[in-house]
């Protein structure tokens, strides 16, 4: 079988140990590299690999998951087109656990609202042909990996002619984060372990202009254990030149059976075509100049905002949570009182918790005895 | 949310392609990689091939890592 779909090869154990201890001898100064990417989140933690990390090296984890930056008023949005009598919701399931102000979008199915959990956007257009009389709403949550794919579902249905189709476009970009956790004054951060699947859609051209501008080291990174280690070393060897003078800071590709400098160019013109770049609200970080997706004058009709006269309560912060401050890289989820007692993924109070791709998630299921 | 998944390209009948998962096979759609074949890697995510793999690309990673590991090896022995 081929290595491409057989993961053992890069799971090998003779490998990781010369891969750590690599690591062990280049990390000889405190150093914080951050992924962002709940992907990326949840393999470190999964594969323990924070455990094996010198005592110097913090593996910090950005805004990687859509959920979790997706703003509660946005959330109160989906629980609020649910409720009217005529919209079938359709979903990734991620988002049905995520509590809104006074609800979510588990308790209004469990409450007779007609919500569906989606594999794939494309099968909301068989249930818009087999529910002519009904509205089928899509939430729109995602970044570059999947706002394509959402692109690629509205075309068909612009093709189609399909009436009943409509998305609430919550998307958001990556590189316009990066730029905004790099030129934080205070920054702890030393290189961002970049998205590998995002990546492939946006090519690591994207991410040319943080480490060009902030001076700021970037790796492409895969998921398997072999693709993260190796990525590390490469950051800190350009760490080290980056401090040392030697080297400015550059975008470099470990996972490079999936990702080139230009990307998926298909899918780039799809995304053009589609959307414009617009600000957008990150949750518990601000609103990031550049970083969503809207519809183009060409698609604006797909937006359910506009199509639905949906109104939504007024929502208030949570008191205490460090959401926030974890996803710009200034504290670790252990750092928050809240932390495994009022926060819990069965009873989670910030983003980072309600998703399994979530930082705290992630802590709590994974990392608590190591950390 | 980003997870992707790699496959292979078992068959293509206009826009869908049927995809083998090391066993398991799931239809996917190929608008976003317009120019993969049949016997051809590519990862899925949300139903759609998103992008094609690279073997030889794979290969090469794999050797590197054996190298360092083998240069390990030799820097333990006497």
């Amino acid at each position: 079988m081929s290595t491409l779909i057989e993961s053992a090869a890069f799971r090998s154990e003779p490998e990781a140990r010369a891969l750590v201890a690599r690591i062990h001898a280049l990390a000889t100064e405190p150093v914080s590299l951050m992924e962002v990417c709940g992907t990326h989140t949840v393999a470190i933690s999964r594969f323990g690999l924070r455990s094996l990390m010198p005592d110097g090296l913090k593996l910090l984890s950005g805004p990687g998951c859509p959920v979790c930056v997706t703003p509660l008023a946005e959330i109160d949005r989906s629980i609020a087109a649910a409720r009217m009598p005529d919209v079938i919701l359709t979903t990734f399931g991620d988002m049905m656990r995520v509590p809104g102000s006074e609800s979510s979008l588990e308790r209004e199915k469990a409450d007779g609202a007609d919500v569906r959990i989606l594999y794939g956007p494309l099968e909301a257009l068989e249930i818009a042909a087999a529910n002519p009389d009904r509205e089928i709403v899509f939430v729109g949550v995602g970044f570059e990996t999947t706002s394509p794919t959402i692109a690629a579902t509205v075309a068909e249905a612009k093709q189609r002619g399909t009436p009943n189709l409509s998305v609430l476009p919550f998307f958001k970009t990556v590189p316009a984060a990066l730029d905004l956790l790099a030129s934080i004054p205070t920054r702890a951060l030393d290189g961002f372990i970049c998205p590998g699947h995002v990546s492939t859609i946006i090519g690591s051209k994207a991410y040319e202009p943080v480490a060009r501008e902030r001076n700021m080291p970037c790796v492409v990174v895969g998921f398997e254990p072999l693709d993260i280690l190796a990525g590390i070393v490469m950051l800190l060897e350009q760490v080290e030149a980056v401090r040392r003078g030697t080297a400015r800071a550059s975008v470099e590709v470990q996972y490079r059976r999936a990702v080139t400098r230009e990307g998926n160019e298909a899918a780039q013109r799809l995304l053009a075509d589609v959307f414009e770049p617009c600000d957008a609200e990150w949750r518990e970080i601000g609103t990031i100049a550049g970083s969503g997706y809207e519809f183009s004058e060409r698609y604006r009709s797909f937006d359910a905002r506009e199509r639905l006269a949906i109104e939504i309560p007024e929502t208030a912060a949570v008191s205490g949570c460090i959401c926030g401050e974890i996803m710009l890289g200034l504290k670790l989820p252990t750092d928050c009182s809240l932390f495994a007692g009022r926060c819990t993924p069965r009873d989670p109070v910030g983003p980072c918790m309600v998703s399994t791709e979530g930082a705290c998630a992630a802590f709590y299921k994974y990392d608590r005895q190591v950390s | 949310m980003c997870l992707a998944v790699p496959g292979r390209i078992i068959e293509i009948d206009g826009t869908t392609a049927r995809i083998d998962f090391g066993g398991v096979t799931r239809e996917a759609n190929l608008t976003l990689v317009p120019d993969a074949a049949v016997d051809d890697y590519v990862l899925i995510h949300a139903g759609f091939a998103i992008q094609r793999l690279d073997e030889q690309e794979a290969q090469e990673t794999l050797k590197l890592f054996r190298e360092l590991a083998q240069a390990l090896e030799d820097e333990k022995r006497p």
